[in-house]
């Protein structure tokens, strides 16, 4: 028996600089960023100053007062995203068997922002240690289990089959994605509505990645402040966003006539079972995932067309995601382009797997590589082509893209052409 | 054919019992772990009631450079993993780290650790925020200070579906199994009883505001008026079942079946999911309603909810068609740790031929259920229905089958 | 003001509890963090500690730099001795 295969057929993103697909696709393309100074709050007390916020107004794109009143932020930016990757679909909510829908959202810090703003407000601004529940709003709880996302993506969507967050910190994108197609393939599901959400930028977070040093205090070019694989780069920057997509089995796809993106082909998640936050310089575990990933795609290193790559920015980790790229593709390391969408998105943390899922899929569409934005000085420990600066055309059928998170996750999905191969 | 999941190692880490025996021989006597809340003062608090887990001393367990960066969640289910380890007898350094990954749930994180750097933040600045914050609150922190204890380097995961997540991280922890991982740790612990987590709940609505410890908590009773949190649950180890054959160890009992489902909009007038999950789980196990001896139920405690649970069970397996059980009256509502200390519980039944009774209920006839209550009831044990539910329409249901 | 090893013994302690095999009251002072069982996050808690008990602010790399307990001590004291003169 063949397992069945997975494929893309509809998309919809929120990133910085690019709400809906289209213009998503047309910032990384142009190789523009969209990092600029705080906004969101007064940020002159922290470290770093710098994030990727999204420009976003629920109502105009069609939530209700009530959906944006008891949704944080980040469940916000995932409905959107699923509504406009069902349109996206070509799939017709209502003639759908809402049993067989079901729904994955990764997210890795949940309602941070609800909960935040929320804490200030029961507490009296950290005067109370016995917060005070009378001023609690009363969708605190939705806040409190972030689960909520899932639900509302599924109320929007109309899904009534299998549906869960998946949480593994910076890797949650790409496992909540991997996690649907092995419903899929199981047979739990016919449609699955998945992707990522985070909507981070609020005091709490900056103040705990300033603790490590973690993101950039590049505070006097915020535009140039994320530098994945640059010599003068140090650190991350924060962003915010959501990528939803609409997942089937191809076969139901051809019979539909829908338009598919990619095949996800494979993926494996290995953990470094070494420390919360550090790496070891080897790269040995994700590595390992990249074999996997490939060996279940059935997919040669050589045949890999572009590495979509975690590209945080931080030292430590373009170093070893350097390392796990030479020890899993071998010399076709140094020849394939790699790219770090991070440059110009920054990192949103359990969402950006998904995001970087749909730049992937869209660079196999176009047969574009999307750029590494500031990208001038070369570090001798980055030794790949990282496509510095402008977006490059380049026949792309089929792509890897990684995560590595805190927690000690690595991830690995490989995307193919899914005609490719015969069915 | 694919590959068979058995747990073979049990840690439970529960309100009524520190420990696997600690918990099963106050399961059995009816002991309660419910009392006025001691780690706080809840008094200004319309709920004062919950399920804590005592005589837990961290230290004596944990080495003292996890204790800074760690939440009470972390560390309960840091040594629940360690016992569970124990339990089935499997030493991870022995093993290949590929061949060993962790799945747990998580319903809210390390929430006592994130207040207390709210209140840092705000009280005083965002300089004094620890620099643990960025891991020790989130929800993955529980599957990733598991694996880098042990050394666990295979495939790896956390979902969150509120209390349903329990069963979903063990039937994430089966397909993982079945993809060839031969060991997964799984099941969940959860514990947030702390000012900021009380008020988070309280704001759900959902908790029972009674004084008395034997009345507040009483699912499918006339009385019912909410549940009282808890916190803990249960990490069990899953193996493939020829794994475990291969190194003598002696199963508990076989995943046999799962099935999840997500209730439909509130104002759609579609039935809910829990009866389909639960047809579901049997498919997938291959029975039969009439194969199932005994079902472990979510017992939500407000009358609308016991009410839908009780119609999906009728439905499933006819007015008093089955045993049903609600061990969780001696602890509290567990969050995501619920469903695994179920499952724990459900195999040790198995084993033991004894039906744990549900504490403080009398049911409500019209429910049309057979609740076993006051005693355990002895009776020949092969196949358990455990279920859960999420709020927000969350609908799990797992069956577990002694080993053959 | 001085920054003695038994301050800083007492934050590490705080900040990053001990490793079971290491002695912290042996003699510490030259030897490296990583064999004292600290890592960079250990050490950047520590530092942030020492910041706000002490009124001192490190250069970005500072703390992660000094390789040893001596090392970090200096910084501190060089620190304290700067603000004494101010």
């Amino acid at each position: 028996m063949t397992a069945r295969r997975v494929v893309i057929t509809g998309i919809g993103v929120v990133a910085p600089g690019g709400i809906g697909v289209k213009n998503f696709w047309n910032l990384l393309s142009e190789g523009r960023t969209a990092t600029r100074g705080i906004t969101f709050f007064d940020p002159s007390q922290f470290r770093s100053r710098v994030a990727a916020e999204i420009d976003f107004d629920p109502e105009e794109h069609g939530l209700s007062p009530q959906e944006v009143r008891r949704m944080d932020r980040a469940a916000q930016l995932a409905v959107v995203a699923a509504r406009e990757a069902v349109g996206d679909s070509g799939l017709e909510l209502d003639e759908l068997d809402p049993h067989r829908v079901g729904v994955t959202v990764g997210s890795a810090v949940g309602a941070t922002m609800g909960l935040d703003w929320e804490y200030r407000v029961v507490s009296d601004a950290g005067r109370l240690e016995l917060v005070d529940h009378e001023y609690a709003v009363p969708h605190l709880y939705n806040y409190f289990v972030p689960s909520s996302f899932a639900a509302e993506v599924a109320w929007s969507v109309g899904a009534e089959g299998p549906t869960t967050v998946v949480s593994t910190g910076c890797t949650s994108g790409l496992d909540a994605v991997c996690h649907a197609v092995e419903l899929l393939r199981e047979g739990s599901a016919d449609i699955m509505v998945a992707g990522a959400t985070d909507a981070p930028i609020s005091p709490i977070t900056m103040a705990c990645f300033d603790a490590i040093k973690a993101t950039t205090p590049r505070n006097d070019d915020p535009e140039h402040a994320s530098r994945p694989f640059d010599g003068t780069r140090n650190g991350f920057v924060l962003g915010e966003g959501s990528a939803v997509f609409v997942l089937e089995e191809l076969e139901s796809a051809r019979r539909r006539g829908a338009h598919v993106y990619a095949e996800i082909a494979g993926y494996a998640s290995r953990c470094n079972a070494f420390h919360m936050t550090g790496l070891r310089p080897d790269g040995a575990e994700m590595a390992e995932a990249i074999r996997v990933a490939l060996d279940e795609a059935r997919v040669n290193p050589e045949e890999i067309d572009y590495v979509n790559a975690h590209g945080s920015g931080t030292k430590q980790n373009d170093r070893h995601e350097t390392a796990a790229f030479k020890k899993s593709l071998g010399e076709h390391a140094y020849a394939v382009p790699v790219s770090s969408i991070k440059s110009m998105i920054g990192h949103s943390l359990g969402a950006i797997g998904s995001i970087e899922i749909a730049a992937s899929a869209l660079a196999m569409e176009h047969h574009v590589v999307p750029p590494t934005a500031n990208l001038h000085t070369p570090d001798p420990e980055c030794d790949l082509d990282y496509v510095p600066v402008t977006a490059r055309e380049h026949r792309t059928d089929a792509v890897l893209t990684v995560g590595s998170g805190f927690g000690g996750f690595q991830t690995a999905v490989v995307l193919t052409r899914a005609e490719r191969r015969a069915a | 054919m694919s590959p068979i999941a058995v747990i073979t190692g049990l840690g439970v880490a529960a309100p009524n019992g520190l420990g696997v025996k600690e918990f099963w021989t106050a399961t059995l006597r009816g002991e309660s772990g419910i009392g006025r809340i001691e780690r706080f003062d809840a008094s200004r608090y319309p709920a004062r009631l919950a399920g804590q887990v005592r005589g837990f001393v961290a230290e004596e367990h944990l080495p003292s450079r996890l204790l800074p960066q760690t939440d009470r969640m972390t560390r309960l289910a840091l040594v629940a993993a360690d016992w569970a380890l124990e339990d089935a007898g499997v030493r991870p350094d022995e093993l290949p780290p590929y061949d060993m990954g962790v799945v747990t749930a998580s319903s809210c994180g390390g929430f006592e650790f994130g207040q207390n750097e709210l209140r840092n933040l705000w009280s005083k600045g965002s300089q004094y925020v620890s620099a643990y914050q960025s891991f020790a609150w989130f929800y993955a922190v529980n599957s990733g200070q598991i694996s880098i204890r042990n050394g666990m380097k295979g495939p790896s995961g956390v979902v969150v579906s509120d209390q349903a997540g329990g069963l979903d991280a063990v039937a994430q922890a089966r397909r993982q199994i079945r993809r060839g991982t031969p060991l997964i740790v799984s099941g969940s612990v959860d514990a947030s009883i702390c000012p900021w987590g009380w008020v988070a709940q309280l704001a759900g609505g959902r908790l029972s505001t009674s004084e008395d410890p034997a009345r507040a908590y009483v699912p499918f009773d006339a009385r019912a008026c909410g549940h009282v949190p808890g916190e803990g649950g249960a990490i069990l180890v899953v193996e493939d079942a020829e794994a475990a054959r291969r190194r003598g160890a002696r199963p508990y009992g076989e995943i046999a079946g799962y099935g999840s489902t997500f209730d439909p909009r509130p104002d759609s007038g579609r039935e809910r999911g829990l009866r389909r999950a639960i047809e579901l789980a049997l498919a997938d196990a291959g029975i039969d309603a009439g194969d199932v001896d005994v079902v472990f139920a979510d017992a939500a405690a407000l009358p609308a909810e016991d009410r839908a649970e009780a119609e999906a069970l009728t439905a499933v397996f006819g007015t008093r068609g089955v045993p049903v059980t609600a061990p969780k009256t001696m602890t509290g509502r567990l969050y995501s740790g619920a469903a695994p200390l179920d499952l724990a519980a459900a195999v040790l039944s198995l084993a033991d031929g004894q039906i744990p009774p549900t504490v403080n209920v009398r049911p409500v006839a019209d429910y049309g259920l057979d609740l076993v209550t006051g005693a355990p009831r002895p009776a020949e044990l092969r196949t358990a229905l455990v279920l859960a539910r999420g709020h927000g329409g969350f609908n799990s249901a797992m069956v577990v089958r002694a080993a053959a | 003001m001085q920054f003695t090893l038994d301050d800083l013994k007492r934050i590490l302690l705080e900040s990053a509890g001990a490793d079971e095999s290491v002695d912290l009251d042996g003699d510490i002072l030259d030897r490296r963090w990583d064999e004292l069982g600290y890592e960079s996050l250990a050490l950047l808690e520590t530092g942030s500690r020492i910041e706000r008990e002490y009124g001192v602010s490190f250069d970005e790399t500072a703390v992660t730099e000094a390789e040893t307990p001596r090392a970090l001590l200096e910084i501190v004291n060089a620190q304290l001795g700067a603000s004494t003169a101010a």
